[in-house]
């Protein structure tokens, strides 16, 4: 156990690949078992049944899609741009499942003498006593969300289709104009815990009852987040790179098998993240009652909190029709923009009053 | 109005309807109960082990669809009866006109109505097939 590798113990190392396996294989069952839930959650609300047939209560369905999608003809369009085509599913699947990195899902657990952090980009530090995790966390996240837009665009340009290319200009038009508002909903939450780290975040918001979540401080700001993380995903009422009424299915018409799944893949994984961000920013992340004293609760609030989360963006789904393109570019340029950055000021105000 | 408040009515019909009972039925397990009038796949009665169709030709008459035909013969007690009594069920509108005109009530129609088939030919069904049907 003492033997070091890069001035770190060995158990760092066993206890980095444990998280990162556990943290990749929850996130992708969540995305598999996300297209069942929306799926299921979608057809009773439409007092339907929803899948039925594979499994009990069509529980396999998830798996029996995968398969389906695994074994069907990989089609790659000659006039098609080969590189940029192929290439472009992972770069809108890679950075969906990394932001997850920083997301922190629990406190410290103790194993064998030795403190993890429930966080995969963690580190606990015995000498200083605390733990150490990416300072520019939400940075990080902003970023990687970004780099998605690529994939998108990519992948609607290389296809070499009218109603690819206009997809991937509607997604990356989408992305930019609701990013801004997305990142200026959470700077008021920075203005309040003062700083980027979202370990810091989540251990500002501790409190048994959930009393110190952003969401009481910033219910304006969680709202434009929650809004503007949708849009940034491409979900309704925001889905209008793949509006199937216009655009066929949007980017991914060229885009079949695998190569499919992993664009479907991407979207639900960002889905988990932006609502495990937001469960993290918002709504104290793994905090709740007895959180600190037992560790296995911590990632049960987070599950908890992110399910829910979800449960709420498929609800949307279910309720709100497609907005129009240009109603979507005047909420975002002309509403959610000016009420982020009223919201900052506002934020801005009141903390020079309180602290004077 | 405000723009919250229809899309606030909207999320509460949404998750009202979550909790309905849904009106799926599961259809190869779960069968629909057909009406005791239910116009399905037709029977051919029987009395005293024989067909009670008399040949009168007023169903093939009557028949919009033109789908039945009949032969009439005649049996070893000199009683006029069917020989070939066909329906073709791909062009039958299952309209009833064949049961409201039968003036011996030798033809019903019966509640099956899953005619699928993968032949052209087995969509003829003949007087066996239409007797088999009790």
């Amino acid at each position: 156990m003492d033997t070091m590798i890069l001035g770190l113990p060995m158990i760092y190392y066993v206890a980095m690949i444990t998280k990162v396996l556990v943290a990749f294989i929850f996130v992708l069952l969540t995305v598999a078992y996300a297209t069942y839930a929306e799926r299921k959650i979608i057809g009773h609300m439409q007092v339907r049944l929803g899948p039925m047939r594979t499994g009990w209560h069509g529980l396999l369905q998830p798996i029996a899609d995968g398969v389906k999608l695994f074994f069907k003809e990989e089609i790659i369009p000659s006039s098609s741009s080969r590189f940029a085509f192929i290439i472009a599913p992972l770069i809108a699947l890679i950075p969906a499942f990394i932001t997850f990195a920083v997301i922190p899902f629990g406190g410290v657990m103790e194993v064998a003498g030795y403190k993890i952090p429930l966080q995969i980009a963690g580190y606990y530090d015995t000498v200083a006593g605390r733990i150490f995790d990416v300072n520019v966390g939400m940075l990080y996240i902003l970023a990687m969300s970004s780099l998605g837009v690529y994939g998108i665009v990519l992948a609607g340009w290389s296809s070499n289709s009218k109603y690819s290319l206009l997809g991937g200009l509607r997604a990356s038009a989408q992305m930019i104009s609701y990013e801004l508002s997305a990142g200026l909903a959470v700077v008021s939450v920075f203005m309040l815990s003062g700083t980027l780290s979202l370990h810091e975040i989540v251990m500002q918001q501790s409190a048994f009852n959930g009393m110190n979540w952003y969401i009481f401080k910033q219910p304006l700001a969680f709202f434009l987040f929650f809004v503007c993380s949708l849009a940034e995903i491409n979900r309704t009422p925001f889905d209008l790179p793949e509006a199937e009424s216009e655009l066929v299915s949007g980017f991914c018409t060229e885009y079949s098998s695998m190569k499919y799944a992993m664009f479907f893949m991407a979207e639900y994984a960002n889905m988990v993240t932006v609502c495990a961000l937001s469960a993290t920013l918002f709504l104290g992340g793994w905090q709740g009652p007895f959180a600190d004293t037992f560790t296995i609760l911590g990632p049960l609030y987070f599950i908890a909190k992110l399910y829910f989360l979800m449960f709420v963006c498929i609800w949307i789904r279910a309720t709100l029709p497609r907005y129009r393109y240009d109603q979507l570019m005047y909420l975002g340029w002309k509403v959610l923009l000016p009420v982020s950055l009223l919201n900052i000021v506002v934020t801005g105000l009141v903390g020079y009053f309180i602290s004077h | 109005m405000n723009p919250f408040t229809p899309i606030i009515k909207g999320l509460k019909i949404t998750l009202d309807h979550l909790f309905k009972k849904p009106v799926t039925r599961q259809y190869p397990t779960e069968r629909p109960k057909v009406s005791p009038r239910f116009r399905g796949l037709h029977a051919l009665n029987m009395s005293h082990d024989k067909a009670k169709c008399v040949a009168c030709y007023l169903c093939p008459t009557v028949c919009p669809a033109k789908c039945i035909t009949v032969e009439a013969a005649e049996d070893a007690n000199h009683d006029k009866y069917a020989a070939v009594y066909e329906i073709d069920m791909i062009r039958c509108i299952f309209c009833g006109y064949c049961v409201e005109a039968c003036p011996v009530d030798a033809i019903r129609m019966t509640g099956e109505f899953e005619l699928a088939n993968y032949r052209r030919e087995d969509f003829i069904y003949t007087k066996e097939r239409l007797l088999e049907k009790k």
